[in-house]
Formats: C-alpha cells, sequence, structure tokens
C-alpha cells in the first residue's frame, strides 16, 4: 500500500515542480509575508513588543486568507481534471484504491504547500526578527503560526479533492473551489457579524457565537494563533472571542478538521464515475 | 469453459430511460482475440466500463479473472488501454511508464525494455509533453502490456497511427494473446481487425447482435458471393446472356450469387473456355457484414 502512495506521490511532487507549482506557491508566500511584515511594523512603538510579534500577527490574517485559497487552486484540478483528459479511467484499472490515490495526491500537494509556507513566513519571521528584535515567545508564535498553516492548508486541500470530485469537470470544480473559498473564509464571517450586531451582548453572542467560529476552520485558525500568544491577540484585536472559549476548542476543531474533509473527499471520490 | 478469462451474463445498463447496454452475453478464453465492433454510442466503452469495474450494471454480471471487476484482484488481472489516453504531459515516458509499473506492482526498471518495444527507446527521456499522436499511443499500448495481464482491453486501440505503427500494434496484439493473453478490441476500424482476429462481436444499439468467427458470420448472413467476369473482346454480351448478370463498363460482367451456388457458378463459368479473360470473386467484406448484423441493410 505504502509503495503506491510514494509512487504516486513522488509523480506527483515531479509534476508540481515542472509546472512551476513550488515557485509560485513559495514566490506568492514569500512576497505578501515580506509585505506584510514591513507594512504592519509602523505600531511596533506604541504597543511594546518586538516586531516579530507584529509581523506574526500580520501573517496570521495573510493566511487565514492565502492558505485556504492556494490549497483549493492546488486541489480543485485534482480529480475532475484527470477524468476531463481521460486519464483517471486509466489509473483506476491500476490495482491502486481511490483512497491511495488521495492519500498520494494528498501528500505531494500538502509538501507543496508546507515548503511554500515555510519558505514564506520564514523569510519574513526571520527579516523581522533580524530588523526588529525577537523574543522565545515571539519565535514559538511563528513556528506556531508555520504549523497551523500547515494545517489549515490540508484542510482545504482535502475540501478541494472533495469539490473536484462533486463537480462534473475541471470548470465546474473551479468554480465550486472558489464559491466555497467565499463562504469559509469571507461570507460566514459576514454572516457572524450581522448575528452579532442583532444579537447585542444577547446569549447568542455569549454562548453561541465563539463556538459558531470555531467551527469554522479559517476562523479556529485565527482563534488559535491569537488565543495562544497575549501580545499577538493584543495586536489584531481578537482577545473577546478567543477567552469565552475553552484553550482547546480551536486546536481540536482546526486538527479534527483534516480528517472530516478527507472522509468527504473519499465518500466523494468514492461516488465518481470517471 | 473453465479457462474464460472473461464472462459476460445477461448484462444490462441504463442512465435512467436510456439503454446503454441491454442482454449481453459474451465469453472470451485465454489467448483469444475478440474484435468487438460498433458505432459510436453502441455500448462498446460502456461494455468495457463495466469490465473494468468503473461503473456498475444495472443488469446480469460480469466475471474477470473469476473475480467481481474492480476488486483488486480483477484490476490485477486487467490491462486497459482508453479510447483518449492522456498522459501527464510534463512527466517523460519512462517516468509516466514506471509510475504504472509500481502501481502494477511491477519494478520500475521494467519500463525501460517495454519501451523499447514498442518502439519508444530514443523518446523515453523527454516530456510527453513534446510526443506525437501515435507515440502516446504506443504509450498506451506499453502500458497496456505491463505486468502480463490475463485480459487486455483495448479501446480503439488504433486511432492516430500510421499505417506502419498499426502494423507493429497488431504484431503486439498478437504477441500478447500468444502468451495467453485475452484481448478484447474494440474497433470501428473494420478493415483493420478482420484478419487479426479470432472472433468478432458486433454491438448494435446496445445489443449483442453477432459474436462468430468471420467464416461463420458470412455462412449466417448468407450474402451474395460478387463475381466478376472480365469478358474477351465482344464477348461480353454473349457471357451476359448465358450467365445473367449485369454489364459493367464494356467488357466486364458482374453475377452476385449465394454461397452454396458458388461451385455451380464457377463451374458455368469455366464452361464458357476462351470467352473469360479473367475472374475476380469477393466474399461479402467485414462492412458489408457489419452493415447486415447492425440491421442498416437488410438483404
Amino acid at each position: 500500500m505504502m509503495g503506491r502512495i510514494v509512487a504516486i506521490a513522488a509523480a506527483e511532487l515531479r509534476i508540481a515542480r515542472r509546472n512551476r507549482w513550488v515557485l509560485t506557491a513559495t514566490l506568492i508566500m514569500v512576497l505578501f509575508a515580506l509585505a506584510l511584515t514591513f507594512a504592519g511594523s509602523a505600531p511596533t512603538g506604541s504597543l511594546g513588543v518586538d516586531l516579530l510579534t507584529v509581523a506574526v500577527a500580520s501573517m496570521t490574517t495573510l493566511s487565514v486568507y492565502l492558505a485556504p485559497l492556494l490549497a483549493l487552486m492546488v486541489a480543485f484540478d485534482a480529480l475532475a481534471g484527470e477524468a476531463d483528459r481521460g486519464g483517471l479511467a486509466l489509473l483506476l484499472s491500476y490495482p491502486v484504491s481511490r483512497g491511495e490515490i488521495l492519500a498520494g495526491k494528498g501528500l505531494a500537494h500538502l509538501a507543496v504547500l508546507a515548503f511554500a509556507m515555510a519558505a514564506g513566513f520564514g523569510a519574513a519571521g526571520g527579516a523581522a526578527a533580524l530588523a526588529g528584535g525577537a523574543g522565545p515567545e515571539s519565535v514559538a508564535a511563528l513556528l506556531r503560526l508555520i504549523a497551523s498553516s500547515v494545517l489549515l492548508g490540508a484542510i482545504f486541500l482535502a475540501l478541494g479533492y472533495a469539490v473536484s470530485a462533486l463537480a462534473a469537470s475541471s470548470a465546474g470544480a473551479a468554480a465550486m473551489a472558489a464559491g466555497l473559498w467565499l463562504v469559509a473564509v469571507v461570507l460566514y464571517d459576514l454572516g457572524l457579524l450581522g448575528a452579532v450586531v442583532w444579537s447585542g451582548d444577547g446569549a447568542f453572542t455569549r454562548h453561541v457565537f465563539p463556538w459558531l467560529l470555531a467551527a469554522n476552520p479559517a476562523d479556529a485558525f485565527r482563534l488559535w494563533n491569537v488565543g495562544a500568544a497575549e501580545a499577538v491577540a493584543l495586536a489584531s484585536g481578537m482577545q473577546g472571542a478567543a477567552d469565552a472559549l475553552p484553550r482547546w476548542a480551536a486546536p481540536v476543531s482546526l486538527v479534527l478538521w483534516p480528517f472530516a474533509a478527507l472522509g468527504l473527499a473519499r465518500l466523494a471520490f468514492g461516488r465518481m464515475e470517471p | 469453459m473453465t479457462d474464460d478469462v472473461l464472462i459476460v451474463e445477461g448484462l444490462g445498463k441504463s442512465h435512467g430511460p436510456v439503454t446503454a447496454l441491454a442482454d449481453v452475453d459474451l465469453r472470451l478464453a485465454a489467448g483469444q482475440r475478440l474484435a468487438l465492433l460498433g458505432h459510436n454510442g453502441a455500448g462498446k466503452t460502456t461494455l468495457i466500463k463495466l469490465a473494468l469495474g468503473l461503473i456498475a450494471p444495472s443488469a446480469g454480471r460480469i466475471t474477470v479473472a473469476g473475480a467481481r471487476p474492480g476488486s483488486r484482484a480483477a484490476r490485477a488481472a486487467t490491462a486497459y488501454l482508453p479510447e483518449a489516453v492522456a498522459f501527464h504531459a510534463s512527466l517523460t515516458g519512462r517516468e509516466q511508464l514506471a509510475l504504472f509499473a509500481r502501481l502494477a506492482g511491477e519494478p520500475a526498471r521494467a519500463a525501460g525494455p517495454l519501451l523499447e518495444r514498442v518502439g519508444l527507446a530514443h523518446a523515453a527521456d523527454r516530456r510527453i509533453r513534446t510526443w506525437s499522436k501515435g507515440m502516446r499511443q504506443r504509450l498506451g499500448i506499453a502500458q497496456a502490456m505491463l505486468g502480463r495481464p490475463r485480459l487486455a482491453l483495448l479501446d480503439e486501440p488504433a486511432s492516430g497511427l500510421d499505417p506502419v505503427s498499426r502494423h507493429d500494434l497488431y504484431a503486439l496484439i498478437d504477441e500478447m494473446a500468444q502468451e495467453g493473453t485475452a484481448v478484447l478490441i474494440a474497433s470501428h476500424a473494420l478493415t483493420e481487425v478482420e484478419a487479426r482476429t479470432d472472433r468478432i462481436a458486433i454491438l448494435s444499439g446496445g445489443r449483442l447482435v453477432a459474436n462468430d468467427t468471420l467464416g461463420g458470420l458470412r455462412a449466417r448472413a448468407a450474402m451474395p458471393i460478387r463475381l466478376r467476369l472480365v469478358a474477351r473482346d465482344g464477348a461480353a454480351e454473349e457471357v451476359q446472356a448465358r450467365l445473367g448478370g449485369r454489364r459493367v463498363n464494356g467488357a466486364s460482367v458482374e453475377i452476385l450469387c449465394a454461397p452454396q451456388e458458388k461451385m455451380d457458378t464457377l463451374g458455368r463459368i469455366a464452361a464458357l473456355g476462351p470467352l473469360v479473360a479473367d475472374l475476380e470473386v469477393t466474399p461479402p467484406g467485414l462492412e458489408a457484414l457489419y452493415r447486415h448484423y447492425s440491421g442498416e441493410e437488410k438483404p
């Protein structure tokens, strides 16, 4: 089983490298992270924290949007595109299970994302530390940011595969992926914001809203990074919701989501008739 | 028979109100080559996808090498060449074939000799993006030969190949059959498969309308044999008067006769002696048989 997964992963990695996917994703991450770090360096003095802390806060906001986007862009074509080109039927005529195909592609794509994120956040974090200082706490925050960004990427990779299997075609999968991104990272928050405004300081805002926030992987990611480091929270102003939840809520959500999403993808792939 | 690699019994597949296949029975033994003929949309590809377990039948069942289609055992025994074969354009031929080899449980180095066998050794380390359609098709055939399959399902294997490559392809298919692989060739290129297969099955509108050897199909169809005589100068009229038939372009006479009357008719032609300069006998071709069985042209 491992042999087949590794064979598929190795081929997918090669394809990602030759299609310049690795290069593109890494460049995007490095450029955005560097730009945000230095654009966001202004409030350092007034908050009394080192530059790396502020940089991590800015990059957390960036990652909420960019990690799901990059993951969906890598994943949406993985199954629908192969089915379109006729390669999926051939692949499935070999004694390899659909789970193994998903695992192989997933490993390769996750490696691409992890590399891009480590390079991007690492470079920006390093530059911030050199320019404005860093402490043990802010370095820990940076490492947590990279790890949780990879997790967030893994979730949206798996959701991307599910979309890819559900859509009838490559173009359909692209549209569904764009819709999913919009809902998960923009509209969900807007909806919650509306509900909070309507509820005021009512029961919804105090008891339901934080949990709804933790249930969405993008928000859980934000809560985790914010809640774990007080200084980061200070810089991003998201402390209220983080305080209302037990400390484990956001990390658990972020760790459980990849499995749930992968299960969903496997289910959708199983129903696909190439 | 116990050595039937592919057994299809009462197979049916419908998509809502549309019937793609109905009541198909088919058996294919080890080492046999079967041509599966039919129009586009006659159900050839549906039958192959059912045999691969990619889709589920609505009725009946298929057994591949004693196993359920789509099971690991069945997939390990089956090779498949899709109609429009697509590979990863950014992999080289060797890398792509090595991936398939590893999925089939063969070592990756099995790719080299196989690429040589299909005449792709010179391009093995170039990306597939730069390959011609014919080269890609040959790579498709190479992957179908991986791991000595017991059953090979080839969907339009000759499409995109020039005549020389087509000849090579049929030589490779013969080799596979000699090694004991049961080969099913789905095609609408009728003349291509005429001399190369042991049996011919014809699908029409999702039903199997014929399944026999070429000789058997001819005998059952009882289609007329065409005799064309070239008469000596000025004798065409007399030849026509004594044998019947119809005049064609001045010096020739064409006679259609039933298979069982063929020898009688030949005797009568021989009796004409010097009046006949030349004689050509044409049995009904695959094209005519195909039209006959698929119900396009009732005699």
